[in-house]
């Protein structure tokens, strides 16, 4: 354990906020350029990994253990969006055979 | 230190993999390798309890669901009509906006002090479950209603109308 808290001594903070804003962005880049919805699903959990990333990095960089307990609770959100998502997904699929999302355009009203 | 390096550069190239990759199976699991390489990263950082809360949720059961759902639906093969060269273009742009927007707000930082554990043992399971008990108490109870709550949700969802049907 020694060696593992030695290795992390001397990346910047800034690195990490890079890291993630790198990360958060292509998850944007992906929600924007695929059509299935279950990719784009995807990307919106890349996107809250990055973030659950940097809570933790600051979490552990001021010390406070909120951060990673609020991590926590990303992670039990992410849970059950999933599993809703997933099954609207599933009913759209029975309905309109496909999971392109042009498929959708007719919940416009 | 260079390790961090190492997995954040395998952590950007399988997350572009991720959403570059044709076929929505081989996806799938490009996705499981980068929360894999972010259970790397919460390790690094000394964050057991996350490591293993990543580790499990994330790679065994949210994309495990990812994967039914994909078998479910016969969609392992490349039917995703792709979206013109015009708007893929339009979005990778806007997606370097929302990066470049990010890093110049971070150029107002001042110069960053390096990431130290000043409390080695905050990411263990015991301090956790004692803040998570005491502090968070309530938040907690609220979270296992939203679990709940989406448990019932997917099922009514997914289930056939049996009028209908």
């Amino acid at each position: 354990m020694e060696t593992v808290i030695q290795n992390i001594q001397g990346v910047p903070l800034n690195h990490y906020i890079l890291f993630c804003s790198l990360i958060f962005s292509i998850g944007v880049i992906g929600v924007l350029i695929r059509r299935n919805v279950i990719i784009i699903m995807m990307s919106v959990e890349l996107m809250l990994n990055s973030v659950n990333l940097l809570l933790a990095a600051f979490s552990v960089h001021w010390g406070d253990a909120s951060g990673q307990v609020f991590v926590f609770f990303i992670m039990a959100l992410a849970a059950a969006e999933v599993a809703v998502g997933l099954a609207i997904i599933v009913m759209v699929y029975r309905n309109t055979r496909s999971v392109d999302i042009n498929a959708l355009n007719r919940l416009r009203g | 230190m260079s390790i961090f390096y190492f997995v954040a550069f395998l952590s950007i190239f399988f997350a572009l993999m991720t959403i570059f990759a044709k076929n929505p199976v081989h996806s799938v699991l490009y996705l499981v390798i980068t929360f894999f390489t972010f259970t790397v990263h919460y390790v690094l950082l000394n964050a057991q309890f996350l490591a293993v809360v990543n580790f499990i949720v994330y790679m065994g059961a949210i994309m495990v669901l990812f994967l039914f759902v994909l078998m479910l639906l016969n969609l392992n093969k490349d039917t995703e009509p792709l979206k013109s060269n015009l708007v893929k273009f339009m979005g990778v742009i806007a997606g370097m906006c929302v990066l470049v927007t990010l890093v110049g707000s971070f150029r107002m930082l001042e110069t960053s002090q390096p990431v130290t554990l000043k409390n080695p043992d905050i990411g263990l399971v015991g301090n956790l479950g004692k803040v998570l008990f005491s502090e968070f108490l309530l938040p907690f109870e609220i979270s296992s209603i939203l679990l709940l709550t989406a448990m019932v949700g997917a099922v009514l969802l997914a289930k056939n109308d049996a009028k209908k049907a």
